[in-house]
């Protein structure tokens, strides 16, 4: 496959900036300046990066709590991104979603969701949508494998291919379910063959190969616009990261840490644009000065956003904001 | 005067969703055989036939699947009303109700919208035993981000639903299972109500009837046990039972005096225990007796009809309990 030089730069720049961004969030949560559960996507960053493009403007877009890269990939600006992780109002969920909950509905971009399997029921509601209204729009929703074991997966997958929906089943499967391994949680370790009984497309990917991704979700996207879905698609990958910031990873070896690392899909595609000419040092030194200023930018302007005030605690919980009751003399 | 019609419940209930299918195209309604079959308890027979399967759609089996695709589809500016077949079923779409319904508007900093309406039936009486006689409205009500309804009478029935899917938040609307084939005069040219406003259903002077839903009946003929007595009870009818009508609460109360909160949910922490606290915060100085309250016996309601009167808030009870509260 060739992509030319242009595109290689966007796809490295992308999973480089996803990688750096993580990096930098990891440093400020031992800083403290971000709190709460931080599920870092280091390691996966081909997915996001492979996928997202492939995705029009005006299709949806649901993740999970490990959903930085994804946003980023979107086009969530990173500072918005980076002032949410602080809790600052200026972050793309005014501050109150914190990591888990990034959303940007001006990009279609409805979450990062903290419930395993929460957003694949909604995605069946867009898709369900889409169709009544006769578009083309696809939706696109992004789970572990751990969310497989869930009674939702498998609702959603019925209701899916029952009215054939155009859904994107973008199944990130890095083979632990936080710390319980795939063979000790689910009956067979074929996820593709798990949904066959749903009578639904299914295919396997190496999510560590951008080109790999990029390619699939080219296919499986033209399909679902063509109304040939719902579409499951199985990312292998790996986080090279613990599960969260309070993991001490005591389920699994570092020798098949340090394995996967080999895999690096920044490293492995690095070498393939190398070889094929598409990128050069200066390309990659370029990349990485680039991705550093937007990362120190995103950060100071995380830092001098401000506190939503608390009067405005309970606004945004209805629409139309409950009468408080009559003061009475 | 306008003219009436005379109808029941559940047809008040068929003409609402009538209306909403034909009013806003971005309406449709989902849920376990609601077309088809008719909706289990006939409310829905008919409609697919009027509007398609399209948009009268029988889902399986899979609460959470079909309550969390109806509260996508809202996300995604449809306008869905999804029926639950009863209470007791809904907990198994909590999850989707509760971490993502209700929680989306506010934790998006208010990007989110959901114009969800999500029908159930609720209550006991039919001898149907522990798993199907649930009175869970307390469950939702406790939660920031949902608006709760009861509607107790034919218009309510027939009106609430086009309040309820304007709104742009997530409403759960509660149909008691045992008003159902309730018969009754309705105008002609009923139409969409408010969802905002307790109802005083029969005003009175010396104690104050505070309740919904299925036990608004049996308070309104407490009330005239009682006024053979020559005590003039006032009854309340909720209506909405999140975000309560604290002030027609205090209102009530402010009058009367006295109160009694007769409620079908098990009593302890219960929406009765819930505007009893509200009572003693705004009305406490006004009272001239001890509140007091008539719920569902503290047990999973059992099958035999003896055993399952004697578990519920009857007629009787409430009598009983008011003349306490009068000091009779």
């Amino acid at each position: 496959m060739s992509i030319g030089s242009d595109e290689a730069r966007r796809l490295l720049w992308q999973m480089v900036r996803i990688r750096r961004f993580e990096e930098k969030c990891a440093e400020l949560y031992s800083a403290g300046h971000i709190r709460g559960f931080l599920h870092l996507y280091i390691g996966e960053e081909a997915i996001a990066t492979g996928a997202m493009p492939e995705l029009r403007d005006d299709d949806s877009i649901l993740g999970t709590y490990r959903e930085h890269g994804h946003a980023l990939a979107r086009g969530v600006p990173a500072g918005a991104i980076m002032a949410e992780m602080f809790g600052k109002r200026e972050g793309c969920s005014g501050g109150r979603g914190g990591s888990m909950h990034l959303f940007d509905v001006s990009r279609r971009f409805f979450g990062g969701n903290a419930i395993v399997g929460g957003a694949l029921p909604l995605s069946v509601g867009f898709a369900l949508a889409e169709q009544m209204r006769g578009t083309d729009r696809v939706v696109a929703c992004f789970f572990g494998e751990g969310a497989m074991a869930e009674g939702e997966f498998h609702e959603s997958a019925n209701l899916a291919a029952l009215w054939k929906l155009p859904v994107l089943f973008l199944c990130e499967n890095n083979l632990y379910a936080m710390g319980t391994a795939l063979g000790r949680s689910q009956s067979n370790v074929d996820l593709c063959e798990k949904t066959h009984g749903y009578g639904m497309h299914a295919l396997s990917v190496d999510g560590m190969d951008v080109l790999a991704v990029r390619d699939a979700m080219q296919r499986v996207v033209a399909a679902a616009r063509r109304g040939e879905g719902p579409i499951f698609v199985e990312f292998r990958t790996y986080r090279f990261r613990a599960h969260s910031m309070f993991d001490p990873e005591l389920y699994r070896d570092k020798a098949e840490v340090a394995e996967w690392r080999t895999r690096c899909p920044i490293e492995r595609f690095v070498r393939t644009a190398r070889e094929r000419g598409w990128l050069d040092e200066s390309d990659l030194a370029a990349i990485e000065r680039e991705v550093a200023a937007e990362i120190d930018e995103a950060v100071a302007f995380a830092h001098a956003g401000t506190w939503e005030p608390l009067e405005e605690l309970e606004r945004d919980v209805y629409a139309r904001a409950p009468a408080a009751p009559a003061a009475r003399a | 005067m306008s003219a009436t019609i005379r109808t029941t419940y559940r047809e008040a209930l068929r003409m609402g969703l009538r209306e909403a299918l034909a009013r806003d195209e971005r309406a449709f309604l989902m849920g376990e055989d609601v077309a088809r079959y008719g909706g289990t308890y006939a409310v829905s027979k008919s409609l697919h036939g009027e509007f398609g399967e399209d948009r009268v759609r029988d889902t399986p089996l899979s609460e959470s699947g079909f309550v969390g695709a109806g509260i996508g589809a809202a996300m995604n500016g449809m306008r869905p009303i999804v029926e639950v077949m009863t209470v007791n079923f809904s907990l198994l779409a909590l999850d989707q109700i509760v971490n993502n319904a209700a929680t989306l508007r506010h934790m998006s900093g208010g990007q989110i919208e959901v114009p969800v309406v999500i029908r159930m039936t609720t209550g006991a009486g039919r001898q149907l035993a522990a798993q199907h006689s649930h009175s869970f409205e307390v469950w939702y009500a406790h939660v920031p981000g949902l608006r709760v309804v009861a509607p107790a009478t034919l218009a309510d029935a027939r009106g609430m639903l086009w309040t309820a899917l304007q709104d742009p938040d997530p409403v759960v609307i509660f149909e008691h299972a045992m008003l159902l084939p309730m018969e009754g005069e309705l105008d002609a040219d009923a139409g969409p109500v408010d969802i905002d406003h307790a109802a005083v259903r029969r005003p009175g002077t010396d104690l104050s009837l505070i309740t919904y839903g299925g036990s608004l009946h049996k308070c309104l003929e407490a009330a005239e046990v009682l006024a053979r007595e020559g005590v003039d009870a006032e009854v309340l009818d909720l209506r909405t039972l999140r975000p309560l009508d604290v002030d027609a609460i205090v209102a009530s109360v402010t009058k009367t005096r006295r109160a009694l909160v007769v409620d079908e949910g098990w009593k302890t922490c219960s929406l009765a225990a819930e505007i009893m606290a509200l009572i003693v915060e705004h009305a406490f100085y006004d009272l001239d007796a001890p509140l007091a309250r008539v719920c569902s016996a503290e047990v999973p309601i059992p099958y035999p009809k003896h055993l399952e009167d004697a578990a519920l808030p009857q007629v009787g009870r409430i009598v009983t309990a008011a003349r306490e509260v009068l000091g009779r």
